[in-house]
């Protein structure tokens, strides 16, 4: 399947702003199931200062610095991404958690340092004797770890409500918790969490969700947002991708831009700006399918 | 006097000096061995001391003090109800040591830092270490303090460690351990500095007998090092020193440091970055950064990538690291080796590394996160110390104190569930040293710290360090923040003591400069606000003084009327409530008293001269690492005199007047050392306009309180504002008359041969208008300057006269219609400077 996203991000300041700086990790990454077949990234105005780089968890991040007077910024991402049909893995045959737990216990064999990196408490993402109490239940003794995880998916699911207007970017894990509600990016924060607590490794990725309208009715062009769901990491299977919002497995749906150990690591879009008062943000994205002949000519060779 | 009695003299001494000093079992005494015998290398201190005498050294100890209390060592202590600033204590007996065990420490130390920069540079750059597994991954990745952001970026000169401190405890069987590493900021060389320099004047005969080996080597070192670090190629490189604020526990000695080395001193909005370099605010534009020496934590130092909700640093600056334009000392990240829970892995490093032994054992210490020191650490919890292991943000509860049977339980079960968050470690014993009490000489715990600094030639330790002790002789914890006492600490030398100074060598070819502009924005703004306050407080003292003295309690009812244009003044600069607020003080003369006396004396009052002399010393705390040491003390000398307890606020006006007296003459100092000491650079342009403008104000202020007062024509309501303008021996000397209201307000507005008159502050702040750097930039007058115009020319205009013939209503007068003016007109002139100059917005976060 091949979409093409066009992710724009718009800041309107009330002041101006003299100086700006920003880094934008919406570049999509390629994985097992994705290749990128084009990427643009239109900034207006034009920064002084514009430089692109791979972070430490291997994401492609651009940073760019504005220096000269202005109120409104805008950052416009073109992704032109195709993804392969997988079939999704047998959770049924993978090894039982508390085997993958023990793995990642001290001593720890350097083959699995890379995921051991996502075993830790992270900026917004700790860890509580109350979410490994909470994820246990979903994890009975010599449960397959995928079971187990599909089923904590599940359960995230239906005990927390989607309430966009509950949380914010900046909401602490501990009050989702209590509020039993939040987006997708709370969800992902959560099962996280929760793995981490039983001392499995669980990443965060950022990303798109291709939405579909409702029957009979034409797509609504940028209604969608950027989406978020978490992974988890299973001895000789990989990294497997859960999406607890939508209750499934993350497949051809799903556009992965980046991963890390949580929000803070991925932001799609943030920056520090030297005056500029009140600020405004406006995030629009439109995922669209595409045939494989519009694929091809929309397709360019202009990386970054 | 024979030698028979000079010797048994010296054994009284001696006996007195002593007669107190028992050592502690179980502790190793740094002053007497084993047989109780001096130590050899205390011997010429001792003696040196016995010859001082009790009484003298008790005298050099309270010159020790002043010394401190003048020169404003402090030490910031958080969540102090008394405020925050403390002064620092300093015992006066310096802590020595012998040249041989010395080199023993210095082989270790260069060994300790030269290990630890290895360790950083492989865990930011291939992590081989981790990967062959002499280093637990989760040690490096569970830590908050390893950011991700610098990993694979090489510091300019390969070294992440440029500056590193150790605390060293000496254990009761003689051997020094390391109970602490500081890899990110090693604190504390300033206080060294100001120690040395503070006990070497108490004490000079001793510092000269014994030999002790200097510290500025050191600084220079320290200096070249950083001048070194330069991507620029320059012959003047520009290194910062980036402060996080007067809030922070150690900035006096980071505005100490900044001064000695020659340094600016700056907080994070005074940098910026622009096409990845890092900038300078200046007056005059933007000036570049080659070096940040900075005493901001590695999280805080870019809120783009780093900790992002810091507003302490600057943005982009990583990536101006990155990009090789600027260098930070220590590198950014290098905080990560402080966590106590790689001492357990140094030996096995070292070998590893080094192939060496390590020299100088860390205290022992166990990293819960591995099964085995799990279990040790739970079994043996009661014997050991239990600390987090890294630098916890949210959770810093750990365990103090003896804990109950279900608190300990609790605090395993914290433990057991994310075991490599903590540490547990041997309980150090500490060695004593000999402290200053008030009964002589006594033992009291004692911890050193010691410095390191990266050369070409390796690692360089600085011959000292900040030795400190408890205050009490039992004391296990030895802390600044909690009542400890520091103390200088000699090096005794093998030869003779090498002399170094700061200054540039000599025969060196050196390019005459003679600026400049280059004053950050931020302290043209605080010399500023400086002379506003130091004038503020001139005149209030001068306002409070005449009303005091024409004030008599006695004198109730017919008197007060003459004195409403003063009261009227002091309402409208704050330092009295308005008239409608307490009717009383206009009627009752007890009340006004009262009043007058808490407007100088109560610290709670906002306007009161004692809360202005406050403000005083925190400007001049913040222009400290640009101002000589005369200035301060005469700032610090003013706090002391208003300082009154508040309960001697029952106190004569005959006496609160001579208080104002030595207020005025302390104000006459600090204006003097600012006209003749301060260099006519752009530091005392922005001085010199804050206080002209105040000024001005002030005086418009009283002119137009008095001519709306119905005595206005009324011979002592003109004394009055003649003497609060300090124009009266002028006045006197030229009409010799009962003054004319004409003859008055012409020598007070408009005679610009008057350094008190009106014009004259106008004139003045035109003349240093012109100088500022921006001024020229447009062919018309700017902002600022057109408010000049319009008040100096609203002034040459005026005709005083007329005034005379009027005997009611002098405020609808041409004369207080220009004074009505100029009032408005003044704090447009204030916010013109602020546009232009003082400009450091703020920065905030786009989500």
């Amino acid at each position: 399947m091949t979409y093409r996203i066009i992710h724009r991000t718009t800041y309107e300041y009330s002041g101006p702003v003299t100086v700006s700086h920003h880094s934008a990790r919406v570049n999509p990454r390629f994985t097992d199931v994705q290749s990128r077949r084009r990427f643009t990234l239109n900034i207006t105005p034009e920064p002084a200062v514009r430089k692109n780089r791979t972070d430490y968890f291997g994401n492609r991040v651009c940073f760019f610095a504005i220096q000269e007077i202005h109120t409104r910024l805008e950052v416009e991402a073109i992704s032109l991404v195709t993804l392969k049909a997988s079939t999704p893995p047998a959770l049924a045959l993978s090894p039982p958690w508390n085997e993958v737990a023990e793995l990642f216990r001290d001593p720890v064999s350097p083959e699995v340092v890379d995921p051991y990196q996502f075993c830790f408490d992270s900026p917004l993402v700790r860890t509580a004797p109350d979410l490994a109490y909470y994820a246990r239940a979903s994890f009975p003794a010599g449960t397959a770890l995928l079971l187990g995880v599909a089923n904590l998916n599940q359960r995230i699911f239906r005990d927390f409500k989607y309430d966009p207007v509950a949380t914010s970017v900046a909401t602490p894990l501990e009050e989702v918790w209590v509020k039993r509600r939040g987006v997708c990016q709370d969800f992902a924060h959560l099962a996280i969490a929760c793995l981490r607590s039983l001392s499995l490794p669980a990443r965060y990725v950022s990303g798109y969700l291709r939405t579909h309208a409702p029957p009979g009715k034409p797509r609504l062009v940028g209604a969608d947002a950027s989406h978020a769901w978490f992974s988890v990491y299973c001895p000789s299977v990989g990294w497997v991708d859960f999406d607890p919002t939508n209750d499934v497995l993350a497949g051809e749906e799903h556009i992965t831009v980046a991963y890390g150990r949580d929000f803070s690591d991925v932001s799609p879009v943030s920056g520090i700006i030297t005056g500029g008062g009140q600020h405004e943000v406006r995030v629009s994205v439109d995922v669209e399918p595409l045939s494989e002949g519009e694929a091809r000519k929309q397709e360019w060779a202009d990386e970054e | 006097m024979t030698d028979a009695t000079v010797k048994s003299s010296a054994a009284a001494q001696r006996a007195a000096l002593l007669a107190r000093y028992r050592v502690e079992a179980g502790r190793y005494d740094e002053l007497l061995a084993g047989n109780g015998r001096v130590r050899p290398h205390y011997e010429t201190l001792i003696s040196e001391l016995e010859s001082l005498g009790s009484e003298e050294l008790k005298r050099r100890s309270d010159t020790g003090r002043r010394l401190v209390h003048e020169q404003g060592i402090t030490y910031n202590v958080y969540g102090d109800p008394l405020g925050m600033e403390r002064p620092w204590q300093l015992d006066p007996v310096p802590f020595m040591l012998g040249a041989g065990e010395w080199r023993k420490l210095e082989a270790g130390l260069v060994q300790r830092a030269t290990l630890i920069n290895r360790i950083l540079a492989d865990c930011y750059g291939p992590q081989e270490l981790i990967r062959t597994a002499w280093l637990p991954p989760a040690l490096v990745f569970a830590q908050p303090d390893f950011l991700r952001p610098l990993h694979a970026g090489r510091p300019a000169d390969g070294n992440f460690l440029h500056f590193y401190a150790a605390d060293l405890a000496r254990s009761p069987d003689g051997q020094w351990w390391v109970i602490s590493d500081r890899t990110q900021i090693p604190t504390g060389t300033g206080y060294t500095l100001a120690d040395r320099l503070v006990t070497t004047r108490i004490l000079p005969e001793a510092f000269r007998e014994c030999g002790v080996q200097r510290l500025a080597g050191f600084f220079r070192e320290a200096q070249a090092t950083l001048g070194r670090l330069a991507p620029r190629k320059t012959d003047h490189p520009r290194v910062v020193l980036l402060t996080p604020g007067p809030f922070n526990e150690t900035y006096f000695e980071q505005a100490y440091l900044a001064r000695y080395l020659g340094y600016s001193l700056c907080e994070g909005q005074d940098l910026t970055v622009r096409d990845d370099r890092v900038f300078l605010k200046t007056l005059s534009g933007l000036e570049p950064v080659d070096v940040i020496l900075r005493r901001v934590d590695d999280d805080f130092c870019d809120p783009l990538e780093l900790r992002n909700e810091s507003m302490l640093g600057v943005p982009g600056l990583v990536e101006a690291v990155r990009a090789g334009n600027v260098v930070a000392a220590n590198a950014l990240g290098s905080g990560l080796l402080q966590s106590p829970a790689f001492m357990a892995f140094l030996p096995g490093l070292c070998g590893q590394i080094l192939g060496e032994e390590l020299k100088l054992p860390s205290v022992a210490t166990w990293w819960c996160g591995q099964k085995r020191a799990e279990s040790y650490v739970t079994e043996h919890f009661d014997k050991l110390l239990v600390k987090p292991a890294f630098r916890s943000r949210l959770r810093g509860a750990e365990p103090s104190g003896p804990m109950s049977a279900a608190e300990k339980a609790a605090f395993l079960r914290r433990l057991r569930f994310q075991p490599h968050l903590w540490v547990g470690q041997e309980r150090v014993e500490f060695s004593s040293a000999p402290a200053w009490t008030c009964e002589g000489l006594a033992p009291r715990p004692v911890a050193l710290r010691v410095y390191v600094v990266a050369t070409p030639d390796g690692y360089r330790v600085m011959p000292g360090g900040l030795a400190r002790v408890a205050p009490e002789s039992g004391g296990r914890l030895i802390s600044m923040q909690r009542g400890g006492a520091a103390k200088d600490t000699w090096i005794l030398a093998d030869g003779p003591v090498e002399d170094v100074t700061l200054l540039s060598v000599a025969g060196q070819e050196v390019e005459l400069r003679r600026v400049g502009n280059n004053l950050p924005s931020r302290l043209a703004d605080n010399y500023f606000w400086l002379g506003r306050y130091a004038e503020r407080t001139d005149s209030t003292s001068r306002l409070l003084r005449s009303t005091l003295l024409r004030f008599s309690p006695e004198s109730t009812g017919h008197a007060l009327p003459l004195l409403e244009p003063l009261l009227d003044t002091l309402v409208a600069q704050g330092q009295l409530p308005a008239a409608a607020e307490q009717p009383e003080l206009r009627t009752n003369a007890e009340a006004l008293e009262a009043a007058l006396l808490a407007a100088i004396f109560d610290p709670a009052q906002s306007g009161s001269l004692r809360s202005l002399a406050g403000q005083l010393q925190r400007l001049g705390m913040l222009v400290r690492d640009r101002s000589s040491n005369d200035l301060w003390r005469v700032l610090r000398q003013l706090d002391d005199r208003l300082a009154m307890p508040t309960s001697s606020l029952v106190m004569l006006a005959g006496d609160a007047i001579g208080v104002l007296n030595q207020t005025l003459l302390q104000l006459a100092s600090f204006h003097g050392l600012a006209r003749e000491n301060m260099t006519r650079a752009q530091g005392w342009r922005f001085l010199d306009m804050g206080a002209r403008l105040e000024r001005a104000i002030y005086l418009c202020t009283l002119l137009d309180a008095a001519l709306r007062s119905p005595e206005a024509d009324n011979p002592s309501v003109l004394e009055a504002v003649l003497e609060v303008a300090d124009s009266a021996i002028t006045y006197r000397s030229r009409y010799n008359l009962v003054p004319n209201m004409a003859a008055v307000y012409d020598l007070v507005l408009l005679d610009d041969t008057n350094p008190r008159s009106l014009l004259f502050q106008l004139n003045q702040l035109a003349k240093h208008f012109e100088k500022l750097p921006r001024e020229r930039e447009s062919a018309l007058p700017s902002a600022g300057q057109r408010v000049l115009i319009e008040c100096v020319t609203r002034l040459r205009l005026l005709d005083p006269r007329p005034i005379n013939r009027l005997s009611s209503r002098w405020h609808d007068s041409d004369v207080g219609r220009a004074i009505t003016n100029t009032l408005n007109d003044l704090p447009r002139l204030s916010d013109a400077l602020a546009v232009n100059y003082f400009a450091h917005s703020a920065i905030s976060r786009a989500r």
